[in-house]
């Protein structure tokens, strides 16, 4: 059963991580790659990517069926997505217990899992 | 568990004759049935079709079937194998109609499954899957009532005042949930049981405290939902038997329901503590509860079910209002801020605290509650009575119509409004 992990931080998380000095920047993508390394090991992580920040972000939005470019996310929202994770483990409950391991982010990060279609 | 007094006036059961022991059943000796056999059957279809979605449908047509048939016929004599065998006809038939199912109808035709439930008993992994937090908490309530306790989709709706669409719509979804995230059929893993049981306890005592303060109130209802939450309970600390909470949740509602006689006078009008005729409460249940506090308390484990329980035992074992030991009553909601604070548990902490240090000192921390408690109806009705106390009667009748506003439920509003003309007189 595969799943996405999306991982979020809350806008003000984002920000204290764009401040953070080196060393600590250092560490905290230590302990990220880590969970990563693991669980691509045991043959749960199947893909994902780390994404780069919002103000990176273009968005084609389609008026009346025709493609308009704009700068920025598609909404403006509180919680800013910042990476997935592909897994494919046996049940909600296997991918729910990896969310929670989950190091990446702010005191207040966000970990939504949803099934992928399979067919 | 004793039947409902006035309760066999509704629905199928509204047939003018009196029941006869020999043909007709009574919605009380129906509910206990589907009470018993319901879940064990649904455990079992789900491990036969490994199919949560259709298992569950099937024993609740069942179930709509046996409400047809047995008030009128009489409960056959072994209603677990009638209901199975209703179920699985009927499972057989939705297979047959689905080409997709060729697989699942070939197990359901082969499998060795004795047409009475298999004696193992997994309604606990039917209870974790239904309490499962990926589904929202008035999700797993509904589920757990259908599919553990055998409620029909009809009485959940009377049971929480809702239409039976909106009952229907949410199993359909919460079934598809299960079925599309893979919400698995298992007990938690070692390290998710603490958590997950708190889950399972929140929806019991949930499920208990809207039957239990509808009570009264809704003499028309088939089942009882304190007597379904206390059933529920009872199953999960019989098979969970090493977990205080369990038994401290059961204890909570083995000695609020002691007192059930008690809490409406003849007009159905509710009576709270300290007007109770205490002679009306069950002293066997009151002894059987504080018996559960002990056994959990063995575990040394405490936990907010057994300090709630706790305080119940001591209002249960007062002889009157003025002897309630209101000082250990204290204490016991200070235990209880320390393992699970919340603005209520506070609330009570200063009703308490006023028994003895006076309303003033208690009005002073009950204010501080006024910004996180203002929507909840107890609040200002606690108030009100407080600023009685206090000699501040026009602030209190403001209060008690503030609480007036905010309260749902008919028993307490009747009170309310009691209060409040009682005030405005002479």
């Amino acid at each position: 059963m595969k799943y996405v992990l999306m991982f979020a931080d809350r806008v003000e998380d984002q920000k204290m991580w764009e401040k953070m000095p080196q060393d600590q920047m250092h560490a905290a993508y230590e302990q990220i790659n880590k969970w990563f390394d693991e669980h691509s090991r045991s043959g749960k992580i199947v893909g994902g990517e780390e994404l780069r920040g919002p103000s990176s972000s273009t968005t084609v939005r389609f008026k009346n069926g025709k493609p308009i470019v704009t700068d920025g996310p598609y909404i403006e929202a509180k919680e800013i997505v910042g990476g997935f994770a592909i897994v494919d483990v046996k049940d909600l409950d296997e991918a729910l217990a990896m969310a929670k391991t989950w190091p990446g982010g702010g005191e207040g990060r966000i970990v939504e899992v949803r099934p992928v279609v399979e067919r | 568990m004793a039947a409902r007094a006035g309760s066999s006036k509704c629905g199928p059961w509204s047939s003018a004759r009196t029941p006869d022991k020999t043909q007709g059943a009574t919605d009380a000796a129906v509910a206990a049935v589907f009470r018993e056999e319901a879940g064990r059957l649904t455990a079992a279809l789900v491990r036969v079709l490994g199919d949560f979605d259709l298992a569950e449908e099937v024993v609740q047509d069942s179930l709509v079937v046996a409400l047809e048939k047995w008030p009128e016929q009489g409960i056959p004599d072994n209603p677990g194998a009638w209901l199975m065998t209703t179920a699985r006809r009927r499972a057989i038939d939705i297979l047959r109609r689905d080409k997709r199912y060729r697989e699942k109808l070939a197990l359901l035709e082969r499998s060795p499954m004795a047409p009475e439930p298999a004696e193992a008993d997994d309604r606990l992994r039917l209870i974790f899957t239904c309490c499962h937090p990926a589904l929202s908490q008035e999700v797993q309530v509904a589920l757990t009532l259908r599919a553990v306790a055998g409620f029909t989709t009809a009485e959940i709706a009377s049971a929480f005042l809702l239409t039976e669409t909106t009952v229907a719509q949410r199993i359909v979804r919460a079934k598809r949930k299960i079925v599309d995230a893979h919400i698995p059929y298992r007990m938690p893993d070692e390290t998710d049981l603490a958590g997950r049981l708190d889950g399972v306890l929140s929806v019991l005592y949930l499920m208990f405290n809207e039957g239990y303060l509808s009570r009264g109130t809704q003499v028309a209802m088939r089942r009882d939902l304190a007597d379904d939450a206390l059933w529920l309970t009872r199953l999960v600390a019989k098979l969970m038997p090493d977990q205080p909470e369990v038994l401290g949740l059961l204890a909570l509602m083995t000695l609020n329901l002691a007192r059930s006689r008690a809490r409406f006078d003849g007009a159905g009008e509710m009576v709270l503590l300290p007007d109770q005729d205490r002679t009306l409460w069950d002293g066997a249940a009151i002894s059987e509860g504080i018996q559960l506090l002990e056994r959990a308390g063995a575990m040394r484990a405490t936990g907010p079910y057994q300090v709630q329980g706790a305080i119940a035992a001591l209002h249960s074992e007062a002889r009157s209002w003025d002897e309630t030991d209101w000082h250990q009553i204290v204490v016991l909601y200070e235990t209880l801020m320390r393992i699970a604070d919340s603005p209520v548990v506070r609330l009570n902490r200063a009703v308490a605290l006023s028994h003895f240090a006076g309303p003033e000192i208690a009005l002073g921390e009950v204010n501080d509650l006024a910004i996180s408690l203002e929507g909840y109806h107890l609040f200002h009705a606690a108030r009100a009575d407080l600023l009685d106390r206090a000699g501040e009667p026009a602030l209190a009748h403001e209060a008690r119509l503030r609480a007036l506003e905010l309260c749902q439920n008919p028993a307490e509003r009747s009170l309310l409004q009691r209060k409040l003309s009682d005030q405005s007189g002479p």
